[in-house]
């Protein structure tokens, strides 16, 4: 007896797979699994506007980060420049020139793929228009991105190479390198702001009837449940 | 309140991806688009299979060289664990613990986690779900931070060529090491943690 229609009210957690009645909690609350603890619902007011202004920011930042020098080093009237596409490159050839693939998806392109399809995703919902035809494959892989987008696992890399060759050679930072670490704070905000659930919603396509987006937290579908 | 009950108990699918749920036996969820599994029963396989893979790759990965390091005297090359002890010994402690944690202690310690969350799925553990549960999501979070090394790699390699003065090029383990993070992020990606619950559902229904 399961309707299509009382399915679209319940959510399942991912985690753990207990089941709940939708319930949207107020602005700033959370809906937490009752069992396992995990954030369920996070809405956030205009979150969809400061997602794409965010992303925009790591675009161009990624775009720009790539072109200036990152950090420059000297020693004995040499000195090399280092940019983001040429740390990514420089495993050179051979079979460690997979690695220069991978360090490049990783600190370059993904970061730059994940805000595109954020955007893409993301704008027509927010000015309140029906969802672009490709945009729940483009959430999905947005979504499936996010583990290997790893910059600011690179951004605390730059530290530790800093301190090893600090006895080496001189070192000074270039542009990049302050945008780099602008786009780190970035990512992190924005992964705060994103509430995985609610978009889905959005992209659903019927969405629910607005009386349904009122109260307080989820509560277990097992004293309402209707199984199938 | 009642505890919870399952997805699976009320004889419905759920996507892991948009937690959107379906009648059991739908293939496709049809919001997001997944296919939808009640219990991924080959994940497990899944799991081990690419657990074994990084296993492998993380022992030549701390064989062979990670850096090479010429100056006009000499060159020297440095293994994972080498390294991180020349920068504490270089009086650089944080960053050769920092080494030293997300190298060593992390990979290691997330082969032994997700083997047990692994063994205890099949065997049926006494360790609590939430316990288990927190123990995958640490794990997750936390394995892709082994990467560092190998930028840490990569930015050395890109910045120190200076012609004859001093120079640094990767070693083979670099890519060991890579291939290795990979493969354990890819088996702890592989893991379905809703297998941790399963056993209290089971004893109650
Ligand atoms: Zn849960
Ligand atoms: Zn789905």
């Amino acid at each position: 007896m399961a309707e299509h229609d009382d399915l679209a009210q319940l959510i399942a957690c991912p985690h753990c797979d207990a089941l709940y009645h939708v319930r949207l909690p107020e602005e700033g609350e959370r809906a937490v699994c009752g069992r396992c603890h995990s954030v369920l619902i996070r809405p956030r007011k205009r979150a969809g506007m400061r997602i794409i202004m965010i992303a925009a920011a790591v675009a161009v930042l990624v775009v720009g980060a790539v072109w200036f020098p990152f950090l420059r080093i000297s020693r004995a009237g040499f000195s090399n420049d280092a940019t983001l596409l040429g740390t990514a490159l420089s495993f050179g050839t051979g079979p460690l020139a997979l690695l220069s693939v991978a360090v490049t998806l990783m600190i370059v392109l993904l970061p730059l793929t994940r805000a595109l399809l954020l955007i893409y995703v993301l704008g027509p919902i927010v000015f309140d228009r029906a969802p672009r035809v490709l945009a729940r494959p483009a959430f999905r892989l947005s979504e499936a991105l996010r583990p290997w987008s790893m910059g600011e696992i690179f951004a605390l890399g730059c530290a530790v190479a800093l301190v090893k060759v600090a006895d080496l050679a001189q070192l000074s930072f270039g542009p990049a390198f302050w945008m780099f670490s602008a786009l780190v704070v970035l990512t992190v905000v924005q992964d705060r702001t994103l509430d995985r659930w609610s978009v889905w919603q959005a992209l659903e396509p019927q969405p629910l009837p607005p009386q349904d987006h009122a109260a307080a937290i989820a509560d277990p579908a097992s004293r309402a449940g209707t199984p199938a | 309140m009642s505890a919870p009950r399952s997805a699976r108990e009320a004889g419905l699918v759920a996507c892991t991806r948009c937690s959107r749920v379906w009648p059991m036996g739908t293939e496709r969820c049809g919001r997001c688009g997944s296919h939808l599994v009640s219990r991924d029963s080959r994940s497990l396989s899944r799991v081990w299979a690419w657990w074994l893979a990084g296993l492998m790759c993380y022992i030549p990965a701390n064989m062979y060289p990670m850096l090479v390091t010429s100056t006009l005297m000499s060159s020297q090359s440095n293994t994972i664990v080498g390294g991180a002890i020349e920068l504490v010994e270089h009086g650089a402690p944080v960053p050769g613990l920092i080494v030293l944690v997300a190298s060593v202690c992390i990979p290691i310690g997330k082969f032994i986690a997700i083997a047990w969350l692994a063994l205890s799925v099949r065997r049926g553990s006494r360790a609590q779900p939430r316990r288990r549960q927190h123990v995958y999501e640490i794990v997750e979070y936390i394995g892709r931070w082994s990467m560092i090394d190998v930028f840490v790699v990569a930015i050395l390699t890109a910045l120190v060529q200076l012609n004859v003065v001093a120079s640094i090029h990767p070693g083979p383990a670099a890519l060991a090491f890579a291939l290795s993070v990979i493969f354990t992020m890819l088996s702890a990606q592989a893991f379905d943690s809703r297998m941790i619950w399963d056993r209290i559902d089971e004893a109650r229904a």
